[in-house]
């Protein structure tokens, strides 16, 4: 699944790709079209409690835990915030729970996508980053009772 | 065939437009288009000018002090009570009072009146088009007093059904509350019938304002409404200032809403009489400076001149529906027969909070979402809508802008 990047390594790729673009359009098209691409999540997964609230879209999100790392399933009805979701998994999902927990996430910032985390009415996305983390705080509070 | 539409040569846009600062102003590197008035509108110079100089000039607390700048403090909150009974055509000075907005105006009238008056078993009648503000504060009295909510449903078009709402009024009707203009839909509601039919039943009437006030003539006489709600904010004016205004027996009898200063005649630990109208609602010091600037709002409103504003507005809206009903898969929700400046679409496949950032990256603020109106969207089985609202400044260019915007964030988006 996952070459063992690491959270640090794949922002860094991201803010990279994200230094070619010369227009916000240009940004946003590739967000829309990662959006596009993120794998439509099963029917079983849209459940009230994956569900992450946000006041105009809805995120749903879903972990799974295998070989100490953490895998996530996510989707939204709104597209830009499904593209931004794309590039959060691709940062964290495949990371151990530690990472997770301690992961900055400088790249939003880094490729001006702040906005879309100040936002805090306004769309799901905040909501999510804090339930990926809070995912990862409950696999690595399982990982070190089982460790005891 | 598409008809031509004129925006009226004799209104001065340009002139107009220069009274607002906000407007010049560049978003993401393209010239500001604001859609979003129905929210709250930008401030002429002059609002801002009154803001400054009274802070500047004349900065004082009102109604107590015997030096000059409290006097010339208090004269000129007082001005703008005055000019606001004439905005309204109210019947006395005394039957304006200042609150924050058209929210606390409902829940002053749902806290004081509501609580003395409705008992259980007592019906309210909101309709399905009301703000959150107008359904919340009737939804904790109703909770209180185990009294009902009864919602006026509305057609395809979003008109409200008339013949239903006659059907909901018996004798337990104590209160209508209704909108005078939906802020998601635009739509004029006939509140001159409802409150006749209202009255007939010995039911009172409060008239939410907020989205009318800037666009319609308002006498409040002739409505004969008993409660009337409005914000200055969505009238060029600053935020934080709103009015409501009563018939006067029913604001005497109403007990006070806040206790404090200013609203009292005589304070004893064991007997307080309180202050007449209108400062028995005005309790401690008011949003003096605000209020001062409301005045410079209402003027300004009436130099341009209503009917101008008006005229130019609703042809901007004719010119917008027009263009927009030539985008695919585009539907506009309200379409009722009296409209305001206000547009709410939604299109197909795409989510409304996609189009809201993909305008706002090309200087176009819409507003997107449920418009704090969520059975209305449930109404219409949707999350949400984008709405743009038109206000005196807004031109013909603009709304070019935003049906190429539109064009291109629907083919980035599908």
């Amino acid at each position: 699944m996952n070459d063992h990047k690491t959270i640090e390594e794949i922002e860094q790729e991201i803010i990279e790709e994200f230094s070619l673009f010369d227009s916000w359009d240009d940004k946003y098209e590739y967000i829309i079209d990662l959006g596009k691409k993120l794998p439509l999540l099963e029917d079983q997964f849209k459940k009230d409690e994956n569900k992450v609230r946000g006041c105009q879209s809805t995120v749903w999100l879903a972990a799974d835990y295998k070989d100490g790392r953490i895998y996530y399933k996510a989707d939204s009805d709104a597209m830009i915030v499904k593209g931004l979701i794309s590039m959060l998994i691709r940062v964290l999902s495949g990371q151990t729970p530690v990472d997770i927990v301690n992961a900055k996430l400088d790249f939003i910032r880094a490729i001006g996508m702040m906005s879309h985390l100040a936002q805090t009415r306004s769309n799901g996305l905040l909501a999510m980053v804090k339930q990926m983390k809070n995912y990862a705080l409950a696999f690595k509070v399982k990982q070190q009772t089982a460790n005891e | 065939m598409i008809e031509t539409i004129n925006i009226n040569k004799a209104y001065d846009i340009v002139a107009v437009r220069k009274n607002f600062p906000a407007l010049t102003r560049e978003v993401k590197g393209k010239p500001l288009v604001y859609f979003d008035n129905a929210a709250t509108t930008q401030k002429p110079q002059a609002v801002i000018d009154a803001l400054v100089d009274y802070y500047s000039n004349y900065n004082a607390n009102i109604h107590r002090g015997i030096h000059t700048l409290a006097e010339e403090a208090t004269a000129a909150f007082e001005a703008t009570r005055d000019t606001a009974q004439q905005f309204i055509n109210a019947e006395s000075r005394e039957q304006i009072i200042f609150t924050s907005g058209t929210t606390e105006g409902i829940n002053l009238v749902a806290q004081t009146w509501g609580r003395q008056n409705i008992k259980a078993g007592d019906e309210i009648i909101i309709s399905n088009m009301e703000h959150h503000s107008n359904i919340v504060p009737w939804y904790i009295l109703a909770q209180e007093k185990g009294a009902v909510l009864r919602v006026i449903p509305i057609n395809e078009r979003g008109e409200l059904m008339m013949d239903e709402f006659e059907k909901l009024l018996c004798e337990k009707t104590k209160l209508v509350s209704i909108v005078h203009v939906s802020n998601a839909l635009g739509t004029i509601n006939p509140v001159k019938t409802i409150i006749e039919k209202a009255h007939a039943v010995g039911a009172v009437v409060l008239v939410d304002g907020a989205q009318s006030s800037v666009h319609l003539d308002i006498d409040v006489q002739d409505l004969d409404c008993d409660f009337f709600v409005l914000s200055s904010h969505k009238i060029y004016g600053p935020t934080g200032v709103g009015v409501l205004y009563g018939k006067k027996n029913l604001l005497e009898s109403m007990p006070p809403y806040q206790g404090g200063g200013e609203m009292i005649k005589e304070v004893y630990f064991d007997n307080i009489t309180y202050a007449d109208l209108p400062y028995k609602f005005e309790a401690g010091t008011p949003n003096i400076a605000d209020t001062v600037a409301f005045k410079a709002a209402l003027d300004f409103t009436k130099a341009v001149g209503k009917d101008n504003i008006r005229q130019h507005e609703n042809a901007l809206l004719r010119y917008a529906t027009q263009q927009l009903e030539q985008i695919n898969g585009l539907r506009i929700i309200g379409k009722a027969k009296d409209k305001i400046s206000v547009i709410s679409f939604v299109v197909d496949k795409v989510h409304p909070q996609d189009l809201g950032i993909l305008l706002d990256n090309r200087g176009i603020a819409v507003r997107t979402g449920h418009h704090c109106a969520q059975p209305l969207m449930d109404c219409y089985r949707i999350p949400g809508t984008t709405r743009a609202s038109f206000a005196m400044y807004n031109t013909k260019e603009e709304i070019d802008a935003l049906i190429a915007g539109l064009h291109k964030a629907i083919k980035m988006l599908s």
